[in-house]
């Protein structure tokens, strides 16, 4: 009846486990007891959980964004405790089995449902209005994005309390993955949970793609683009064409575990760096899905507070293209040691190289911007100090790696770990904490703290350096990655410091909640009511803050690059029209959260081999896809009157 | 996607695991069959579009009912060949090989009997709706699916039947 689920399958004994069990459901709890005690479920309802607007649902995204970041980063300070503290007789406090699976879910989480949503989040708020248009393509396909990529995040949440996680590591090679060494369910909730939000993941790059290159204002001329929409533009390719090899990757791990076939396993004509292939031809362009948007979000801050157009726009835009085409030429640099011919090898050690040339002119680019600008020292601008000096580090180690004798010697050390850490936390995370800051005015309408920002900013930085520069001396003294335990005192040191270096990022966390506190309690000290918070270029400050749901009452024409600064300079961005006119906008519907509820069932389903409610809940999903595809009306008219009336309101707010 | 079952087909193509292999199991005629029936089924599917450009729904539908019937039969080919080879202890379980087969070649199939179900619906819609702006433009992308499965078949016949064999 319920497959391999059974009371046991929660694990009652494990005191950390349950404790994180218990403190998500008292979360969850007390969010459910709050909206019900303010009676918010009908607003909710009407509002967040069946809209449409990209707007709503980009902050969605952050919202799933931030919290699995608490997640991911719990799991980050138990390893370094756990490191710190078991050498020799000391066990630690985590068992190996648990330890396993904190790694794995870390690596997860972090990529696939930090990253990615924040990412998500920040396109679908800004890159409509960067490019002067009233919604998305798809508006419907973006929620269903959204409730697909929250299924998938829920999934991974409830393996801590049903269950296991996988224990193979993020990337799940094969044969570790395959069900003769992980015969439990971890790795089922791994490959579920990916293949889920995957989905909505490849959505959103058909979504995106669609938008740029179809509903851009008129005027606005591909190399008017801001670089942000550029980077997006860049990002949605590379998502559409890597996701479908981790779907591929992943089925056919599936077929393997479920159905007995032997495409990854050690025996029967099975071929398991067939799959180390397939996923790093996914992951590798992955890397640059989630760093390219932050690269764009540094161009526009940089651009903004240094009140310059940005140097060498054209450049930025070629090197960026270039980063993508290359990025699908270098995924044999994750294992070298796969024991290819040198040729190869050596092909894909230039390759590699190479990638280092067109992001060094981006650096440069970022750097003449602000040379003899006006520069103003806001938390964004500081992100993307600390980005460009930390990355840069980065950088070096990178193209040492792309060496492949020495790879060979640095191939899963601790080496490996600092070096991808040194490229995705500044370059993803301080890229998206900069777009935070930079767009949460726009999002809410007052803006964020600064004392706080700038104070989680360098507890960041110097949690940074302390938890990763020590990382980089153990690889060079031999220290693989993942070790629950060691017998070498002389590592110990470095460990602890790295420890700390996580607790000073602790810190940093801590001062970013304080931070939305603070700003939210003096939000009306903080109102910025003329949508254009900090002085931009570009054409997301030309709308309201908040935006009205139509975002532009007026279609704007672009008559150049940086359009709004080009309106400000000839006088012509507040202008009235002499009439308004009516505005047909997406209807607000439920099938997408249907979807979203519908996959989870069929996920959890699927992991615990429950059958019938896999079959059940699969019909379910064809027939509310049926009945969207058979509803005509999707769309309702916003009459010019109402558009008159909130633009007033508007224009009264800023006098 | 099909790129990387592709990719994984050619790499694993000689797996057989003292298995059979595809000279001794692919019947080139009853492939060539199933060809002409997804073909055909395109054609009929591109003389319904042209009744729908007419405004005449009775060539649409009757060219929509030949599609799907053509695809019907070819769906229920492919069934066919594949309990045969697994009647004869040639399943997917049997070798890297015959996993990669199958896994490629169904998920074509499986394509297939989306578009029939899609068919249906869209018959559906045709006949309560008649042929409105939206409908007709579902009737093209449906168009576009059903055509671009033809591709990948023509690609599959090549790789894996014809390379199989010969």
């Amino acid at each position: 009846m319920l497959g391999k689920l059974s009371l046991s399958s929660i694990p009652f004994h494990d005191h950390i486990v349950m404790g994180a069990v218990y403190g998500s459901l008292l979360a969850g709890l007390g969010v459910v007891v709050l909206i019900t005690y303010f009676k918010k479920w009908p607003y909710l309802w009407k509002e967040w959980l069946t809209t449409v607007d990209h707007k709503k649902i980009g902050i969605m995204y952050i919202i799933l964004a931030m919290v699995m970041l608490l997640r991911g980063f719990s799991d980050a300070i138990m390893m370094r405790a756990q490191q710190a503290m078991a050498l020799g007789s000391n066990p630690g406090f985590l068992p190996p089995d648990h330890f396993n699976q904190v790694f794995s879910a870390h690596g997860t989480i972090m990529i696939l449902f930090m990253a990615m949503p924040f990412l998500s989040g920040l396109m679908n708020i800004v890159v409509p209005q960067q490019i002067g248009a009233r919604d998305v393509a798809f508006p419907f396909l973006n929620a269903v994005s959204l409730w697909l990529s929250t299924a998938g995040a829920m999934l991974v949440m409830v393996s801590l309390g049903v269950g296991e996680f996988s224990r193979a590591g993020w990337s799940g090679y094969t044969p570790l993955s395959g069900l003769a060494y992980s015969p439990d369910t971890g790795v089922d909730y791994w490959i579920w949970s990916l293949q889920i939000s995957g989905a909505g993941t490849l959505l959103t790059g058909i979504n995106f793609l669609a938008t740029i290159l179809k509903m851009r204002a008129p005027g606005m001329t591909l190399m008017r683009m801001p670089l942000f929409t550029w980077t997006a533009v860049f990002t949605n390719v590379l998502i559409i064409f890597a996701f479908p090899m981790l779907t591929v990757a992943l089925a056919l791990l599936t077929l393997d575990r479920y159905c007995g076939m032997h495409f990854f396993t050690n025996d029967m004509g099975g071929n398991t760096m067939m799959y180390i292939n397939l996923f790093w031809t996914w992951g590798h362009p992955e890397v640059y899905i989630v760093i390219l948007p932050a690269f764009g979000i540094f161009s526009e801050v940089v651009a903004t507070f240094s009140r310059k157009k940005l140097f060498g726009y054209d450049s930025l835009v070629y090197a960026t293209a270039a980063i993508m085409f290359l990025s699908f030429a270098v995924w044999v640099h994750h294992f070298f040691t796969m024991g290819t011919s040198a040729s190869v090898n050596v092909f894909f050690g230039i390759s590699t190289m190479l990638i280092a040339i067109p992001t060094g002119v981006k650096v440069f680019n970022w750097l003449f911007t602000m040379y003899r600008g006006r520069v103003r020292i806001t938390t964004p601008l500081l992100w993307t100090l600390g980005f460009l000096s930390t990355f840069v580090i980065g950088g070096l180690t990178g193209v040492l790696l792309s060496m492949p004798p020495a790879d060979y010697v640095l191939h899963n050390s601790m080496f490996l770990i600092a070096h991808f850490h040194n490229m995705l936390v500044p370059g993803v995370l301080f890229g998206f904490m900069a777009g935070y800051a930079y767009w949460f005015p726009k999002a809410f309408g007052f803006r964020l703290n600064e004392t706080w920002g700038k104070l989680s900013f360098w507890f960041w930085l110097s949690g940074f350096y302390l938890a990763f520069i020590p990382l980089y001396i153990l690889g060079f003294m031999g220290m693989p990655r993942r070790m629950q335990h060691y017998d070498n005192p002389a590592w110990q040191p470095y460990l602890i410091v790295a420890a700390i270096g996580t607790l000073l990022i602790l810190l940093g966390i801590g001062c970013m909640v304080m931070q939305l506190l603070v700003s939210i309690r003096d939000r009306r000290a903080n109102r910025d009511l003329t949508g254009d918070a900090w002085d931009g270029r570009t054409l997301e400050w030309l709308t309201a803050s908040p935006p009205a749901v139509y975002n532009f009452a007026v279609i704007p024409v672009v008559e150049g690059l940086d359009a709004f600064w080009d309106m400000k300079q000839k006088g012509t961005a507040y202008l009235k029209p002499d009439r308004y006119e009516d505005i047909e906008m997406p209807r607000n519907n439920p099938y997408g959260l249907a979807v979203g509820v519908i996959c989870f069932v069929f996920g959890f389903a699927m992991i615990w081999h429950i059958w019938w409610m896999a079959g059940v809940s699969f019909l379910g999903l064809i027939a509310t896809v049926i009945a969207r595809a058979c509803d005509d009306n999707t769309h309702e008219i916003i009459p010019a009157a109402e558009v008159e009336r909130i633009e007033g309101l508007r224009s009264q707010g800023m006098a | 996607m099909f790129s990387g079952l592709f990719a994984t087909y050619v790499v694993m193509a000689h797996n057989y695991a003292g298995g059979p292999t595809g000279k001794e199991l692919f019947n080139l005629t009853d492939a060539l069959m199933e060809t002409m029936l997804l073909l055909f089924s395109s054609v009929a599917f591109g003389l319904g579009m042209v009744g729908m450009h007419k405004g005449n729904k009775r060539m649409l539908l009757a060219g929509l009912a030949a599609a799907l019937l053509l695809g019907l039969g070819f769906v229920t080919m492919e069934a066919l060949e594949f309990s045969h080879m697994i009647s004869q202890g040639a399943g997917p379980q049997r070798s890297g090989f015959l996993s990669a087969f199958f896994t490629l070649v169904g998920t074509h199939g499986l394509h297939v009997s989306f578009g029939i179900l899609w068919m249906v619906v869209m018959m559906g819609q045709i006949a309560t709706k008649g042929l409105t702006g939206p409908v007709q433009a579902r009737l093209v992308r449906l168009g576009m699916f059903w055509h671009f499965l033809d591709i990948v078949w023509i690609c599959l016949f090549s790789i894996v039947y014809l390379m199989g064999v010969l």
